[in-house]
């Protein structure tokens, strides 16, 4: 049977792995070639990358990193951030990557899920959302979760997935940077509303977060978190073992 | 990339000078990393889609992602259907990797009907027709290789139940006697085929991490029997 991914993720910002917490003060942590190498040696099912720069030198340095983490090691990569054309796209996945992570360059141009999809295939296009409760419904925000778009979070999804997003990560603003687990009932209303594999973050504290994701939802596909493993916090080998005491399979 | 491009930058061989392991170039998906993997473990490979290069390699891979029927069109564009099927009945090993393993295939229903190398006897399929409605389809992600029959050499360094990573939506059927190894995904499905010096996985060995690797190193130490076991005088299957 397919396995629970897990997938670190790695905020890449002028050529180096950073992490915020709730989004703000972001942190140094290591080089992404070296941690990229470090994760897919030790269990790491996937790798996401999104490039938080801002300035056109930072983007070369970014796929430049890109490729000499796709030429070091051999398991998924995905890419996100300053997605906003299909040429972006092209870019990144010209460098070695196998998906493209897309989030407001989307909701700028929806019509952008669509082209990539059409010229890449659905399984290439990863549609990534920061989604906050306000008013007792769930938001979309964008521009790095500080901007309220107004868009209710399930319907903007089942739209992507209609266009042709072929997965959909779930980013909780709620929870993110707290470390008390992930947000199981946005999760639930997601996977509820699409057939797609759905991944799971913000909000990863400890490993038994990960077996209650599993355990409460089988229907995620995996799990992301980026500054736990980053910090040594969870160790994903120990953490795999402990899903498969738990009964969830786990690519070991 | 054109054949008249891949001239100018390919290291261009003497006329009967083997060329190593060739990736077929067909201008289907990228090829970055499935090249990136065999310089990893050491292999040099080419990267072409000239037919002077295929026709004179040691061993053919033949990649590929993206739609069946636009891929089979490429293929046989420069003719390279033809040279493939030709080198293969020369003895030179094949690996069709995801779409380039569908297309090892007799004839695929995607979108349409569309006829593949006939390499492999079988019929590409939707899976939806036999994976549960649950389940999610592309089925994406980490799945356990099962193995049938005897370990086939390209799995010389894996292990029953090694994961392999996986991106499709269609799979190989009625291909019995060429199933290699299996998966599960609410139902059995082809996951490798092999026939005499042809062989396909529908992973990508490319991004299954260590155990991809040891496939990809498998595949350039195989040093098969031309003829299919089928064809053999009197050789048990």
């Amino acid at each position: 049977m397919i396995t629970k991914r897990i997938i670190p993720c790695l905020d890449v910002r002028d050529g180096r792995v950073v992490k915020g917490t709730n989004f703000m003060g972001l942190r140094d942590v290591s080089s992404p070639v070296e941690l990229a190498r470090y994760y897919s040696d030790n269990g790491a099912d996937e790798l996401v990358f999104y490039d938080i720069t801002a300035s056109a030198e930072g983007r070369g340095l970014f796929t430049d990193i890109l490729t000499e983490v796709a030429r070091t090691i051999f398991i998924p990569l995905t890419v996100g951030g300053g997605i906003n054309t299909v040429e972006d796209c092209d870019r990144v996945l010209k460098c070695g990557a196998d998906k493209v992570s897309v989030n407001s360059g989307a909701i700028r141009n929806p019509e952008l899920i669509r082209q990539a999809a059409n010229r890449y295939g659905d399984q290439c296009v990863v549609l990534s959302v920061d989604i906050k409760r306000v008013d007792g419904s769930f938001r979309v925000f964008a521009k790095g979760g500080r901007e309220d778009t107004g868009m209710e979070a399930i319907a903007w999804i089942r739209r992507c997935v209609g266009m042709g997003a072929g997965e959909v990560v779930v980013n909780s603003i709620d929870t993110d940077g707290v470390k008390g687990g992930f947000d199981l009932e946005m999760l639930d209303a997601v996977c509820r509303a699409v057939r797609v594999p759905v991944i799971a973050s913000g909000g990863a504290g400890c490993t038994e977060d990960f077996v209650r994701l599993f355990r409460t939802l089988p229907a995620v596909d995996a799990g992301l978190a980026a500054s736990v493993f980053h910090f040594g916090e969870i160790r994903i080998p120990e953490l795999k073992e402990e899903l498969r005491k738990n009964s969830i399979t786990v690519r070991i | 990339m054109g054949a008249e491009d891949m001239r100018a930058t390919a290291a261009s061989p003497a006329a009967d000078e083997p060329t190593g392991t060739v990736i077929v170039d067909y201008g289907v998906g990228n090829l970055f990393s499935l090249q990136s993997s065999f310089a990893f473990i050491g292999q040099p490979v080419t990267v072409s889609g000239d037919p002077a290069v295929i026709a004179q390699a040691d061993r053919l891979i033949l990649p590929g992602v993206g739609a069946f029927a636009d891929a089979a069109a490429k293929l046989r564009e420069n003719r390279l259907d033809a040279l493939i099927c030709q080198r293969v009945g020369a003895g030179v090993p094949l690996l069709g990797i995801c779409l380039g393993m569908q297309m090892l295939f007799d004839e695929s229903l995607e979108y349409g009907r569309h006829r593949g190398l006939s390499l492999i006897h079988g019929v590409v399929r939707p899976m939806d027709e036999v994976v549960p409605g649950e389940l999610k389809i592309p089925h994406i992600g980490w799945n356990a290789l099962h193995f049938v029959g005897e370990k086939h050499p390209i799995f010389k360094y894996c292990t029953e139940g090694d994961c392999v990573y996986f991106v499709h939506s269609y799979h190989g059927t009625d291909c019995a006697d060429s199933v290699i190894a299996t998966t599960e995904y609410g139902a059995t499905l082809t996951a490798a085929v092999a026939r005499g010096n042809v062989c396909g996985c529908q992973f990508h060995p490319e991004k299954s991490g260590r155990v991809g690797l040891s496939i990809l190193r498998a595949f350039c130490e195989w040093c098969p029997d031309a003829r299919p076991e089928d064809e053999k005088g009197g050789a048990s299957v």
